[in-house]
This record gives C-alpha cells, structure tokens and sequence, in this order.
C-alpha cells in the first residue's frame, strides 16, 4: 500500500534554531486560553483536589500516548499534515484534510477572541477604568439603565465591547472598534508567522515565557489579597464524592485532550521541522507534563483573586445591610461591625421583627459567592475585571492580565497557522518561486475577512457555536482515525521500529498497549459520551437581553433550524474529509490512473520510484 | 416684665416644637456620617457643629434668595440622634411662625451644596439631605478617546515590524538571486576554459608540433 520513504539528508526544509525553541513551541501551542480559564473552573466544580485524580489518569492514558503519536509522526515523515497522512497511506489523507479544515475554522474564531483581549487591553489605559463606573443617561438624572440593571462590568462587556443583539437571527452591524482590532490582531499574527517557524521560533521566546512571569506576580499578589485563602480553600478541598459522576470522567479526557492541541496538525508540522534523530518520547512527556504543571499553577492565582472576589462581595452585602440597620434604628456609626452583625441582627430580629423585616435585608452567605462559579470569557471580561478594579493599581493590574492573555492566545495562534501554512506550503498551492511571505500574507488576508463576520452584534453567539461544534468533535474522530491508521494500516511494528530508530531506545511496553488498545478505546468512550450528552438536550443558548423580564439573568434560547443546520455542518464538515478523500482516492485508482497519487510529484520523490 | 419675656418664650418654643418635627411640612431630615468620611480623623458632633450647621443653612438661603434677612435663629433643628440624623426647618422671619416652602430650601441648599459638604469635610454620600437629589457630575471625556491614541502607537509598531521584515526578505531574496546568478556565471566560466579537459590557453599557447614519429610513419607505407 506504501512505502517506506528515504528520507533526504538536506531537503531544503526549514529547520529550529534550537531544541529549546521546539519544545518551548509546542508548549505555546498546548498552553493557552483553556488553562486558564477552563482548567480551575473544572476543578472547583468537580470536587476540588479530587478532580485531579481522573485529569492525571486522562493525561497518562490518553494525553502523552497521542501527543508521542503526533510528534513521531512529523518528526519521522518530515512533512505538514496533509502531506504525512498521504505517506502513511493515501487512503488516509483525509485526516490530514479533517485536521487541515479544524485548524482554520479554528483559527477564524480563536483570534476574535484575542480580539477582545486586545480592546480590553488598550481599553487598560485609562482612569477610572472604562469597565467601573456606569455612563449617565440621556438627562443626566441617573445611570444608564441597562448598566444600572445588571453591573458596570456587564454593561461594559456586552454592550460597549460586544454590542450584543438579544438573538443570534439578529445580526446587527458591523462593531467598527471591533474591526479596527481585529485588523490589528491579524497584523500581529501576520508579523510573526510571515516567514513560517523562521519568525515563529523567535517570537514565541517572548509568547511562551511572559505569561509564567505575569502568572507568577498575579500569583505573589494574589496570595496578599484578603479572602485569597477562603478562594484556594474552596478550590482544593477534596471531594471524593463527586469522582461517582461520569461526568467528571467525561470533563478530564475532554481537557486534557482539548488542552494539548491533538489532532490540529499543528504539532505535526512543529515535529517535521526537526532532525530526524530526536527524542520525541521525552519531548512529549516534557510538554505534557508542563501543559498540565501549567494548568495547576495558573488556576492558584486565579482562584486567590476569586476568593478575593467573593470575600468583597461578601463584605460589602454585609455592609450594606449594616448601614441600612443603623439608618434605621438611628444608631451611632460603628456601634455593629461585621464581626457582632450576627448576634446583633438577632438581637433586633428578636426585638423589632416588623421593622427588620420591611428592611428586606440580603442574606449574606460566602459560599453562596464563592460558589458563583464562571469559565471562559465570563471568567476573564467579567470576573476578573471585577476583581482588578477592588486592587491598588487597577490600571497595571489590567494591563499585565490582558497582555498575559494576549501571549497565551497568540502562541497556540502560531500553532494554529502552521498547521494550514505547512501543508499549503508543501502542496505548492502557490508557484516555488513566489515569496513565503505572500502565502502567510493572503492566508492572514482572507481569514481577517472571512472573521469580521464575528465582528457583527450577534458575533460572540456565532462564536460559541464553533467552539461548541467545530472545535470539539471533529477533533476527537480525527485523533481515532489518527491511532487507527498508525497502529492497524502503517502497522504498529514498523511505527515502533521507526520511533526506536529516531530515539535510539527501544520503546517501552507502556507505549505499545496504549496505542494499540487503551488510547482507541479511550477516544471512542469519550467520543460516544460527548455525542450522547450533547444530543440529550436540544441546542440552546443564553441571550443578553434588555428587555427580558427576568434581567440582568441570561435568557435561555433555542437556536432556530438554520443554525443548528450549520452547527451539524461544522462538526461534520472535517469529520466527512475521512471517508469522502478515501472514496476519491479509490475512484481515481478504479479510474486506471497512472499517475501515483494525486498529490505533486515533488512531495514523493522517491515514493514513485518504489511504487 | 419677666413673665412677658417667660411667656414669649414658652410661645416660641411650642411653635419650633410645632415647625421642626420628623415628617413636619417643609422639614428636611439630614443624616451624617463623619466616621465613615474622616476614619480616625473624626470629630463630634456636638452644639457648636450644629451651630455651624444652622450658619450654613442660613448662609445658603442668603445667597441663594440674595435678601439679607434670613438669620441663623431662623433655622431650627430638632430630633438629634447618635446616627448622626436630625430634623430642621427654615423659618421665616417677616411672616409670623411659617416655614419657608420646601422648594426654595432645596433649591438652596443645591446651589451651594459643595460649600455646605467643604464646611464640614465631608461629600455628598457622607453627609445626606434626604429629600434633596444630588446632580451627578458629568465624566470627564478626552476630546480623543484614550484607547484610539494607544491603538495608534500598538497599529504604529506592527505596520514598522511587517515593513522591515517584508523589506529584509526582499533583500535578502535578491542577494539570493544575485548571488546565485554570479555563481552560475562563474561555473560557465569555469566550464568553458576546462570543457575540453586541456585548458585553451595552453592550447593557444601551444604552436603546432611536427611529431616526428608519426611523420617517419608516413613515409613506411607502400602506396598503392
């Protein structure tokens, strides 16, 4: 069916400066925006401390054994995606197209987000920040309603930022401040990736290592913050309880799997950059075991400045109603401090029941508030900002997370870019002799138009969506046919010979049982589950809408047939790559075609010789 | 004589009673909070900032009616609590014991609410007159906005950063080719002197040569 290709002492391809740039790629690519703001929420509502043991389990059965796949593979096959799944075997190259199509939709929607990291970041310039204080009405009588309803945060994030309309059929107009950051973020990313890994490897010397340092000073000043110990308590204490619910099985494959980047085709075409004769075994568990150090050590500031949060919530619910009592009561300020709110609310309750009762004072719980758990961009545009205006120094405070996020985000970008810029390099979609330049330049070109798409009022609705649907499924099925076609078609022993030939070590045992059985059927359990639950409930999303009645709360909406057309699409699209090249390829050989295969000669110089 | 001044007295004092009470007509209750503004730098309240209090009361409505006749003996304030929250009314003094309309007094104390909260060191949330709605002060708005301007700088450094690396790459892809065509013309050189395996030089220089074995040769053979 294939066969074995030479591999050329100087092929011409662009090669790292170094190990450490590799490794320090892969890690950008693997760290990013999830573990940050996926990893702690998972952790706290998953029993704290308890939901470490199925992450870890996950990260051994599933996690190192595919990215040592991966890795392998680029590293031996030298060639982008599409370009080494055409080597294993022809009938396969659809996983290289499957991984090639994620990758872009990917792409489209991840640097939006950035894009919103980027107007909050030069948005961090001012004082007061944009986000704390509510704009006054028309008449200047009082706030802006909306922002009055809900939180000067909110307001800020859905209406100032995103410019939301209350359903996703209403597309509204096009948010020009949005645009104009947009524009900037694909400059930036054009400015990196312009000449492939030779502009990449330098950049992400910066990419990669800010965020630790920003994470580490978050970390120190987290840790001083009041209410920072009740935050990381909450987190950690362990409840072995929650390990009965599948779910949280469900949730730890699903992280660590979406954490490291599988299945994008990013990390193939990191490998195929380097020297044949390379550790790949000890690259993956390096890059594995920082991706999740990372996750841990991220999720400690993160969960201080929560508890921080809620402490203050907590405080000033208690202050309110202290204030309203002693207005009440006519009593002299200070006589009832937090510490004596208690016995004297049930002295007074005991007293004057009526009048405490026409107060309509709050309960103030601090689990209550620190359960008010949030992931994703709530957690980063809602909460934390929230937070950084109770801290000394807003402004640098701001400046640091949202640059902090902006490295996280740009590094997996470059992984992302590659992963389409590799196998459009080697498929020579433009002639040899036209600049690298220009095809980084029109991919970047034709992507910032397709994404001002999410620029429109309902653009955060559509983003959703192709996280929910083109960044979940299709990446699971690819990564089966991914181990399938390694371990059954390309045969699992000239795998293990090949790798045993590149790290000159004979591959342990541990390898060869979780490819061959545990990793399959690992993804294939995952797989079914993820369907299952996603079927189970039809497709539904939460609205900002003014004019609900239960606002400031979401409304709770259907998506209409059209959008759960597209939804289906998305998640299919990729997936049907597989089947429908093999299909293609399997006409053209029926065909009597003499040519080898449908790919240019000059990606299997020698593949024609033998064949 | 004294029973008169004793009785006017009495008089008086049962009509303030009867003007300055909680929820009277025109009344207004105010509520202060000095150690919440001023922490450890807080004073009493005690006669003498009432005192100032009244002054001040008295001092707006001077300016703000710009008739000298209001004195401080006009207001009056009454329910004082440990809160600190009391009651005052203003009185007028030419029409016999009646209270200024509510309006004018609002109007009053607004005009001159900044003066009132200095005298006292404290703000508008500190020290509250319950009924009077204090006018929000309108944001200060650059005439650019802030994010534009550092927008600029960020959009500056990218759009520099692309130029330099598209302009290096065309550069270096030009010394590329014109290396690789000064290296191609230098191999034809190269090729053409040696293409003969004899340099042509030595060729040049080599005058023709009688072998003189070959010429003996000749001369061997029969001819037919």
């Amino acid at each position: 069916l294939s066969a074995t290709p030479e591999i050329p002492k100087e092929d011409g391809r662009p090669k790292w400066d170094n190990k450490f740039q590799y490794i320090l790629s892969c890690i950008g690519f693997a760290v990013g925006l999830g573990n940050v703001w996926r990893f702690p929420y998972l952790c706290q509502i998953h029993g704290g401390g308890a939901f470490l043991i199925p992450y870890f389990i996950a990260l051994l059965f599933e996690g190192i054994p595919l990215l040592h796949l991966e890795l392998a593979l680029g590293q031996y096959l030298r060639k982008g995606s599409i370009g080494a799944w055409n080597t294993i075997s022809p009938y396969l190259a659809g996983v290289g197209v499957g991984s090639w199509m994620v990758s872009i939709l990917v792409s489209l929607y991840y640097n939006t987000v950035l894009t919103w990291v980027m107007w909050y970041f030069i948005n961090s310039f001012q004082e007061p920040l944009p986000w704390s204080v509510c704009p006054l009405n028309e008449n200047r009588t009082g706030f802006n309603e909306e922002c009055y309803e809900s939180t000067a945060v909110n307001y800020f994030w859905y209406r100032k930022t995103l410019n939301i309309t209350p359903d996703i059929a209403e597309s509204g107009t096009l948010q020009w401040w949005l645009i104009l950051c947009l524009a900037a973020c694909w400059a930036i990313v054009y400015l990196c990736t312009i000449r492939g890994i030779e502009t990449t490897g330098k950049a992400i010397y910066v990419t990669a290592i800010f965020p630790y340092l920003v994470l580490t000073i978050f970390l120190i000043q987290g840790l001083t913050l009041p209410g920072a110990t009740e935050g990381l308590i909450y987190l950690f204490t362990p409840n072995l309880n929650t390990l009965k619910n599948p779910r949280v099985w469900l949730d730890a494959a699903t992280q660590i799997f979406f954490s490291l980047s599988l299945a994008f085709g990013g990390l193939i075409a990191f490998a195929s950059y380097n020297p044949t004769k390379n550790d790949c075994e000890k690259d993956a568990v390096t890059v594995a075991i920082v991706n999740s150090m990372t996750s841990l050590y991220a999720s400690i500031p993160v969960f201080s400045v929560l508890g921080f949060k809620a402490t203050t919530a907590y405080w000033d619910c208690l202050d309110r109603n202290i204030i309203s009592i002693i207005n009440e009561f006519d009593l002299p300020e200070e006589s009832i401090m937090r510490q004596n709110y208690t016995s004297w609310i049930s002295f007074l309750n005991s007293s004057y029941p009526e009048k405490i009762a026409a107060l309509k004072l709050k309960s103030c719980d601090l689990q209550e508030f620190l359960d008010q758990s949030v992931s994703g961009t709530g957690l980063a545009f809602i909460v934390f900002t929230q937070a950084i205006i109770l801290m000394p120094g807003s402004q640098a405070w701001a400046i640091l997370f949202f640059i902090m996020l902006f490295s996280l985000g740009l590094s997996s970008m470059f992984g992302n870019i590659e992963g389409v810029f590799t196998p459009l390099l080697e498929l020579q979609i433009i002639p040899k002799s036209a600049p690298k330049e220009l095809l980084s330049g029109v991919i970047c070109l034709i992507s910032f138009i397709i994404a001002l798409s999410f620029t429109l009022g309902s653009g955060s609705y559509w983003i959703d969506i192709f996280d929910r649907y083109a960044g979940s499924v299709p990446l699971l099925v690819i990564a089966f046919f991914e181990v399938i076609g390694v371990v059954y078609i390309y045969k699992i022993k000239r795998f293990s010979k090949d790798v045993e030939w590149m790290t000159g070590r004979k591959l342990n045992l541990y390898w060869q049982i979780a490819w061959r059985f545990i990793s399959p059927l690992l993804l294939l359990s995952v797989f079914m589950a993820f369907v299952t639950l996603q079927m189970q409930k039809p497709p539904s999303y939460t609205a900002w809408n003014p004019k609900y009645e239960g606002f400031p709360m979401k409304e709770e909406k259907v998506y209409p047939p059209w959008v759960q057309a597209i939804c289906v699409l998305l998640a299919a699209l990729p997936c049907v790559c597989v089947p429908l090249v093999a299909l293609f390829h399997l006409i053209k050989q029926k065909c009597g075609s003499k040519d080898p295969s449908f790919v240019p000669p000059e990606v299997f110089s020698c593949q024609a010789a033998n064949s | 004589m004294l029973r008169t001044l004793l009785l006017t007295l009495f008089v008086v004092a049962i009509a303030h009673a009867e003007l300055c009470k909680p929820d009277a007509q025109n009344a207004f209750k105010v509520r202060i909070s000095i150690k919440t503004a001023l922490g450890d730098n807080a004073y009493a309240w005690d006669a003498n900032e009432e005192y100032l209090f009244k002054a001040m009361v008295a001092f707006a409505m001077r300016r703000y009616s710009s008739k000298s006749t209001t004195q401080i003996s006009n207001v009056l304030l009454c329910n004082v609590t440990d809160r600190v929250s009391f009651w005052f009314v203003v009185t007028d003094s030419s029409k016999n014991v009646t209270t200024v309309p509510g309006s004018e007094v609002e109007a009053a104390i607004r005009m001159n609410r900044n003066r009132i909260n200095n005298a006292f060191l404290l703000s508008d949330k500190t020290l509250q007159f319950l009924k009077i709605t204090s006018t929000l002060s309108p944001p200060v708005e650059p005439s650019t906005p802030v994010w534009l301007i550092v927008f600029g700088v960020v959009l500056c450094l990218i759009v520099a950063g692309i130029v330099f690396l598209v302009v290096s790459g065309i550069q270096k892809h030009k010394k590329k080719n014109k290396e690789s065509t000064e290296r191609e013309n230098l191999e034809e050189k190269v090729e053409v002197t040696l293409e003969n395996g004899i340099p042509c030089e030595a060729l040049d220089l080599k005058a023709g040569h009688i072998n003189g074995v070959f010429a003996a040769d000749d001369e061997r053979f029969t001819s037919l």
